[in-house]
Parts: C-alpha cells; sequence; structure tokens
C-alpha cells in the first residue's frame, strides 16, 4: 500500500512539474446527482442534465432554445407522422454504428410500460424503419409539433441493451438494479469515464463525436460534484474547487458577482408563478362565506387587482423576476408582447368590484403554498397575504413542502393555490391541456371554457402553422378575459461562473458543455 | 447472567418494534412520494397506477405488516428515487459515515480528555478559563453554523482545505476507505472536527468536573502525603479513578454521534447514511427512511445492551438485584 501510494504521488509530482499539455477541465456542482445513467427511467431536470450529454436525441435545442438537428440531420411532417433522416457516420462509445434500428428500439424502449418518458413520446404510435438512415415516427393523426417533443428522447445502442439485457427501463417490481443504472453507451459528445452518486461523475470528451469540429466547446474533462446544502455550492465556488454553479442561491448572487474572478449570468426561466381559484366547486372549503365568490368573474378580477406585482419583484425576488399577466412565459408559442404585460395594480378599484359582487366585507380564504420549490416561494405568498388584506381578503397561510403540496392540488382539495409552471416543448398546447383544458390533470381551478377546449384539442392536429398560432392566441385572449388565475412573474434563473470559462446560460436551465469554453 | 441477558434482549426487540411502527407511521405525514416520482406531465392514471403498484392506498397497518415481513427476510425494496436495492444503498455509504464518525470520536477522546485534565488541574489560570469559555461553543452553536463558518475560514478564506466531499478512497472489497491518502485526511478534518465538537465538550467537561471531586478525596491525599510526584498523583492515580464515567458516555454518545451525523453530512456534502437520509425526507423515498430509522433503532439498542451487558459484569449490585 505505501508502495502504490508513493508511486502516486511521485507520478503526481511528475505531472505538476513537467508542461504537460494542459487539459482541459470543467468542474461544476449543483443541488442534486443525476438519478440514473438509464436515459428512460426518470424524467428528471438533473437527470436529464447529466444523460443529456452522454446520449442524444434526434432534435435537440441550443442555447436560445431554437430546435436543432441533433442525431438527425433533416425531418418533414405529412399525414401520418414524420419522417428524419439520420446523421451518418454516427457511433457509439463503445464503436458501434448508429442505425435506424437504434432509434426504432429506442422509441419502443421510451413508450414502455416502466419508462418516465412515455407521456412525452405517446404521440408516436410506431417507428418505421425505411432504411438504415431513415426513420418514419408514424403518429396517429398529424402532429404539428412533434419534434418539440422529441428533444430529451436520448437514442439507445439495440446491440448494447440486449447483451446488458436492459431492453426495457427499470421498474419497482425488479430485484437488482440493471446494468443501465450506471453504466451508459451513448452517442454524446461525453463519455462516462467513472461514476460515485452522489460524489462524483468524471466524464471525458468522445474524441469520436460527430459535432467535434462543429462546436466551439473545449472542454477535455468534466467533474460533476453535486453538493446539496446552498452555503456549501456557493463556498465551493467562492473556494476557486469548482468553476460553474447551476444554482446558487438567490441572497448569494450579490456576493458571487462581487468576488474576484467570478462572475453571475441570468436570463428568464421558461416557468411561470401563478395562483389558481377553484371556481368550479359550489362551497369553498376553507372560507367563511356561503358559496363560491371565485365563481364571479369580479372577484378573480379583483384578486388579481390586488397584486402589486412590481413590489414582489423589488422586494421579494431582489429583481430577479418578470411580473406579467400570463401564466406562460416568453419563448413559449403563444406568449406574445400584446398579452404578457401584468394586470394594473389597483386596489380602489379591486375593493368595488369586491363590493359589485356583494362582497363588500371581503372574506377569508385558505392560501396553499409549497416551501421548497420555487425561488422565494414561501415570501411570495406571504407578500400575497399582506396585498389581499387591503383590499379586505382574510388569507390564512399554509405554507408546507412540495411532497404535501402537490397533491393537494391532484386531488382538488385547494380552494386557492400557488402553483408554477414550465413548459418543455415550448408550445401553448402544453398549458392548455394541462392547466386549462376542463379536465386537465393540474386543472385545480374547476375552470372550462368550451372554445378553449376546442382550441386545445385542434391545435393537436392542425399543420397550417399561421391558422394554428391564431387559433393559440385567440385561446389567451378568452383566458386573460376569464381569469382563472392569478399570474404573478416569470422566474429568472441565475447561474455563477468563473471568468475562466465561458458558459451560454439557456432558459430551460440545462448545460450545454458543447459551447462551453475554458480560456 | 443468562436470563438478564435473554431479558434484556426481549426488551431490545419490544423496543425495535415499536420504533419502526412509530416512525413507519410518520410517513403518512411526510407527503406523498408518487409526485417526486413522474413528470409533471404523467397522468392521472399512471400516478394511481404507481400508488397500487407500491401499495400506498392499503391500510397503514398492512403496509407496516407487509415491511416488517420482508424486513425479517433482509429485504428492504427499492428505493423511490434511485430505484436501487435499499440494502445496497445503506452498505454502500456506511463506510464513509463510519469513518466520519471514528475520527470524530478520536477528536473528541483525545483533545476532550487532555483539555479536561488541564483545565482540571490548572483550574484558575486564564487558559483554562479561555478553554472553558470556547468550550461553550461547541455545546451553544447548531452544527450547522459551525460546519459553515469552518469551510468559510479553512476552505473559502485560506484556502487550506477543501470545502467539501470526500476524496482519495482507495477499495477494499466493499469497503472504501479515505483514512489512507493525503487527500482523503484533508476533506476528513472539517466534518470530523464540526461532528466532534458537541462531544468533544462534554468529555472536557465531564473529565474536569470528575478530575476536581477526585482530586479532593483521601487517597489522593494520602498519595501526595506519601510523596509522590505530582505527575504520579494526576495520572496514575486521579485520572484513572475519572475514566468510569467517560468510558460509559462514550459507549452511548457513539450510537448519537451516528444517528446526528445528518446534519454534518448535508453540510460537507460527505456520501454517508445521514446524507441519504435527508436526500429521502426530501424525495419522500420511504424504503430508504424506513431502513435507515430501524437502522439506528437497532445501533441503539445493541449499544445498549453491550452496556448492560458490560455492567452486569463490572457491578455485582445488579447481579444481586437480578
Amino acid at each position: 500500500m505505501k508502495l502504490k501510494m508513493l508511486a502516486t504521488a511521485s507520478a503526481t509530482a511528475i505531472m505538476l512539474a513537467s508542461p504537460v499539455l494542459a487539459e482541459n477541465v470543467l468542474r461544476w456542482t449543483s443541488q442534486g446527482d443525476a438519478l440514473t445513467l438509464d436515459p428512460h427511467s426518470q424524467n428528471e431536470g438533473p437527470t436529464n442534465a447529466m444523460n443529456g450529454q452522454i446520449y442524444e436525441a434526434l432534435v435537440t435545442r441550443d442555447a436560445a432554445l431554437v430546435l436543432q438537428p441533433e442525431l438527425a440531420e433533416s425531418w418533414s411532417a405529412d399525414a401520418d407522422g414524420w419522417t428524419f433522416n439520420l446523421r451518418k457516420g454516427v457511433t457509439f462509445h463503445d464503436g458501434s454504428a448508429l442505425t435506424a434500428e437504434d432509434v426504432a428500439f429506442s422509441f419502443e424502449r421510451a413508450l414502455h410500460q416502466a419508462s418516465d418518458f412515455k407521456e412525452q413520446a405517446k404521440s408516436v404510435v410506431t417507428v418505421e424503419v425505411i432504411d438504415d438512415y431513415t426513420v418514419k415516427l408514424k403518429t396517429d393523426g398529424a402532429n404539428p409539433i412533434l419534434p418539440n417533443q422529441l428533444t430529451s428522447i436520448y437514442i439507445m445502442d439495440k446491440g448494447w441493451a440486449e447483451t446488458n439485457n436492459v431492453m426495457s427501463p427499470q421498474d419497482f417490481k425488479a430485484e437488482e438494479e440493471t446494468y443501465a443504472v450506471r453504466n451508459a453507451n451513448g452517442t454524446g459528445p461525453f463519455a462516462v469515464a467513472s461514476r460515485a452518486p452522489d460524489e462524483l461523475t468524471v466524464l471525458t470528451r468522445n474524441a469520436d463525436w460527430w459535432g467535434d469540429d462543429l462546436f466551439p466547446g473545449n472542454i477535455d474533462k468534466i467533474e460533476y460534484r453535486p453538493i446539496t446544502n446552498a452555503a456549501t455550492r456557493v463556498a465551493a465556488l467562492l473556494s476557486g474547487e469548482v468553476d460553474f454553479v447551476l444554482d446558487p442561491p438567490l441572497q448569494d448572487l450579490a456576493r458571487i458577482d462581487a468576488a474576484d474572478g467570478l462572475g453571475m449570468v441570468t436570463v428568464a426561466q421558461i416557468r411561470s408563478i401563478f395562483f389558481g381559484m377553484d371556481q368550479g366547486i359550489d362551497q369553498l372549503r376553507s372560507s367563511n362565506v356561503e358559496g363560491n365568490p371565485f365563481k364571479d368573474a369580479r372577484v378573480r378580477e379583483a384578486f388579481n387587482l390586488a397584486m402589486d406585482r412590481d413590489a414582489i419583484q423589488r422586494v421579494v425576488m431582489e429583481g430577479l423576476s418578470f411580473p406579467t399577466g400570463m401564466i406562460t412565459p416568453p419563448g413559449v408559442l403563444g406568449n406574445t408582447p400584446d398579452n404578457d404585460p401584468p394586470y394594473g395594480f389597483d386596489p380602489a378599484r379591486a375593493r368595488a368590484l369586491l363590493a359589485d359582487a356583494g362582497y363588500g366585507d371581503g372574506f377569508s380564504i385558505q392560501l396553499d403554498c409549497p416551501n421548497n420549490r420555487y425561488n422565494n416561494d414561501e415570501k411570495i405568498c406571504q407578500a400575497a397575504v399582506s396585498m389581499l388584506a387591503k383590499i379586505g381578503i382574510d388569507v390564512k397561510l399554509d405554507a408546507i413542502p412540495k411532497a404535501q403540496h402537490f397533491p393537494k392540488i391532484q386531488k382538488r382539495e385547494t380552494d386557492f393555490y400557488m402553483l408554477g409552471w414550465g413548459v418543455p416543448t415550448l408550445d401553448s398546447h402544453y398549458v392548455f391541456s394541462y392547466l386549462l383544458a376542463g379536465e386537465g390533470s393540474w386543472n385545480a381551478t374547476g375552470y372550462s371554457n368550451g372554445r378553449v377546449d376546442e382550441i386545445t384539442a385542434a391545435i393537436t392536429s392542425e399543420i397550417d402553422i399561421d391558422k394554428r398560432t391564431k387559433m393559440i392566441v385567440e385561446a389567451w385572449d378568452l383566458v386573460k378575459a376569464d381569469m382563472p388565475y392569478v399570474p404573478l412573474h416569470h422566474q429568472v434563473l441565475a447561474w455563477g461562473i468563473s471568468d475562466n470559462v465561458d458558459i451560454q446560460i439557456a432558459a430551460d436551465d440545462a448545460f450545454r458543455p458543447r459551447f462551453a469554453v475554458m480560456k | 447472567m443468562f436470563f438478564f441477558i435473554l431479558r434484556r434482549l426481549g426488551q431490545s426487540l419490544l423496543v425495535m418494534a415499536i420504533v419502526s411502527a412509530v416512525s413507519f407511521s410518520l410517513f403518512n405525514f411526510v407527503g406523498d412520494p408518487v409526485n417526486n416520482m413522474v413528470g409533471q406531465d404523467a397522468t392521472r392514471e399512471q400516478r394511481i397506477e404507481i400508488r397500487q403498484q407500491l401499495g400506498l392506498d392499503d391500510p397503514i397497518l398492512s403496509q407496516y405488516t407487509r415491511f416488517l415481513g420482508n424486513m425479517v427476510q433482509g429485504d428492504f425494496g427499492l428505493s423511490y428515487r434511485i430505484k436501487r436495492p435499499v440494502d445496497d444503498l445503506i452498505l454502500e455509504r456506511l463506510p464513509a459515515t463510519l469513518e466520519l464518525v471514528f475520527v470524530s470520536a478520536v477528536i473528541a477522546l483525545v483533545v476532550g480528555i487532555t483539555l479536561g485534565i488541564y483545565t482540571g488541574i490548572r483550574r484558575g489560570t486564564w487558559a483554562s478559563r479561555a478553554i472553558l469559555s470556547v468550550s461553550l461553543i461547541g455545546v451553544s452553536l447548531p452544527t450547522f453554523i459551525i460546519g459553515i463558518a469552518l469551510i468559510y475560514l479553512f476552505a473559502v478564506h485560506l484556502r487550506w482545505l477543501p470545502s467539501s466531499g470526500r476524496s482519495g478512497t482507495i477499495d477494499f472489497g466493499w469497503w472504501k476507505t479515505s483514512l489512507l491518502t493525503v487527500d482523503g485526511w484533508r476533506a476528513i478534518i472539517l466534518p470530523a472536527i464540526t461532528l466532534s465538537l458537541f462531544q468533544l465538550t462534554l468529555i472536557l467537561r465531564l473529565v474536569r468536573a470528575e478530575m476536581l471531586e477526585v482530586i479532593q478525596t483521601d487517597f489522593i491525599k494520602f498519595a501526595r502525603a506519601r510523596g509522590l510526584s505530582e505527575r504520579a498523583v494526576n495520572f496514575r492515580h486521579a485520572l484513572r479513578n475519572t475514566l468510569v464515567p467517560v468510558i460509559t458516555i462514550i459507549g452511548l454518545n457513539t450510537g448519537g454521534l451516528i444517528a446526528f451525523s445528518v446534519i454534518t453530512e448535508t453540510v460537507f456534502q460527505w456520501p454517508g447514511t445521514g446524507l441519504m437520509f435527508i436526500q429521502a425526507v426530501d424525495f419522500v423515498d420511504v424504503p430508504i427512511m424506513a431502513a435507515y430509522l430501524v437502522f439506528v433503532a437497532l445501533l441503539f439498542v445493541v449499544i445498549n445492551l453491550v452496556v448492560d451487558i458490560l455492567y452486569f459484569i463490572v457491578d455485582p449490585r445488579i447481579r444481586l438485584g437480578g
């Protein structure tokens, strides 16, 4: 043992002494580690971020979130699906070639019952292999936004999956973990060199990557160390142990920016924060009045007018939010400069509206709020409580962990609640179908507008883009008038980055190492 | 002797059953794991399906009996979060926690006893007063604050030590140790000090109090009267007699160190069982939480049992009473 240590020590000494070609090592951290390297097992932020460096999809998004070719070079739609022309000469990390069979297999796997991506991939009915480099994803009727839904459906090697018996993702009935949980064989720019979950994952540059000459990135090695505690994460950046923190806490940003050799970048995130009001139920659960005041549009407008969104931005969010009148952010098709501005702040008019509606003396209600999910979620709710108090609404705040909060929305056990919504497809259909359609699984407002439901159904198959966009905007106009929600703001993302590396921030909070340049 | 141990063993089993039942029923209030397990775009049907697969809608009593039945067979199930067998995960994380606890116990012991003797013998000097005042920090400041303060001083400001993580590990079969390399020691120092401070203060004050008491006794006065050197009186006679209660406390507190390494491990991203437990609570990963709590309960029960048996051997009065 001593000998071995000595050998290591002298090897280190030699490495330090001789001017070897410097390797560009990027060390970074964020709160959570990837849960698994199986690309179809868990649809979760840090997991997708890690797997997105190792595996690739047919299409991807750049830092500006514009759709770009990845494993497919081009694609086209017709009435019953989309045809993708695969990039030629692509190999997996173990050297085997990428063919259409691998794509067909990967979609079957992503649609498997144990896959966490079956909802995202569900419009694909079958995959037809036309030749080695052409696949047709057949859909049930036309799907105008299929490529948008495929950016995190990663492609695996069929042969590798067969050899290692990982033809389907891990399910909960299994006794053992499968091979794919800690081993990976993708086509991406980086390959797994070593992995110790929650400690350190080392990825090394894939020299055979197809995009080697096409992208500016010059990272040879990525060391990812998750750090659960926010203060420790910031300390690691300040002490120079990491070059990049994906999720520094808002209150530490000024300090990071002021430190020598460190900086921060911000961008509006694809996530909007809002309150939902249950206008469907006949008797509110937590109120002191008979019936349901939220059924009256004047009450919902009063709630919207009572919110001083600028004050929330200034005082609670330290400037890091964009006040809005929409529940979906710019970047998502349907949010326009015309419909994004917030409702005005007018407590006097709010009071008058309440009086008109017969609630001149106000009423009481409970606000359900998470305390560990969104930026400053509990503080926002506290601010809203005092703003609503000014128009005579007596709000009782219940701020609880997300694991208890979200089931309340799921089970429709809340009158008035906070929710944030991100849109991976960047299309309003995702928002309509979950939050606004009468049957939407996250629509706990009871809101149902026949025309909005009609449009939600129509835009799944309307291929004429202009016509489709017009319908989307029409639906948003209806929603703006009906006001089922109280939109607050779009969240802002901030990354802390060392000056020795150039990293492009993206609104989907995903780190794209292929664009990262070390100086 | 045999019946004494048998009775203690029976009591231990009862304690285990109660602890596991209480902790299991608490899980009902932690929240719904399903929401964390599926993406936001999962349908209601998918959520219901997973609830049924995991048996979450069964009555809590039948969930508990199922859990006990599996546990007795050594099967703790699959983690909801990582989808790996829980016993594998705990075995994988245990070396990190045990090494951290070992190093901090050694620090607490060596520094605690040394300073305890010093402040006991040289009471009233400014150095003793300073040590006693500073030691108050050990008991009064929360671990979290001490940990962050150490990180900012030694990692951010002075840059002598790494701020977090466990590095320089060497594998011995399934045991991964970090105690054989310089990197490993550099990484363990700050978390070990943080975890040891409370115990250190406790031992320091205990040794000091015992010293002060023993020094007043007749046999020490007699030893002095015999003209023995100060050194022999203090160390051969006084110290030996102070150590009995100290050993008891150390035994009991080692279990505490393991159980309460949770916060230290979180602050320093130390990849042990405590960090895993915190992540499990956040995610409502019931299999891991259940297994961890059973594990900690088992630890306390075993240590108590051993201490009881030792007492039985050491103290004849218990033997007579039993």
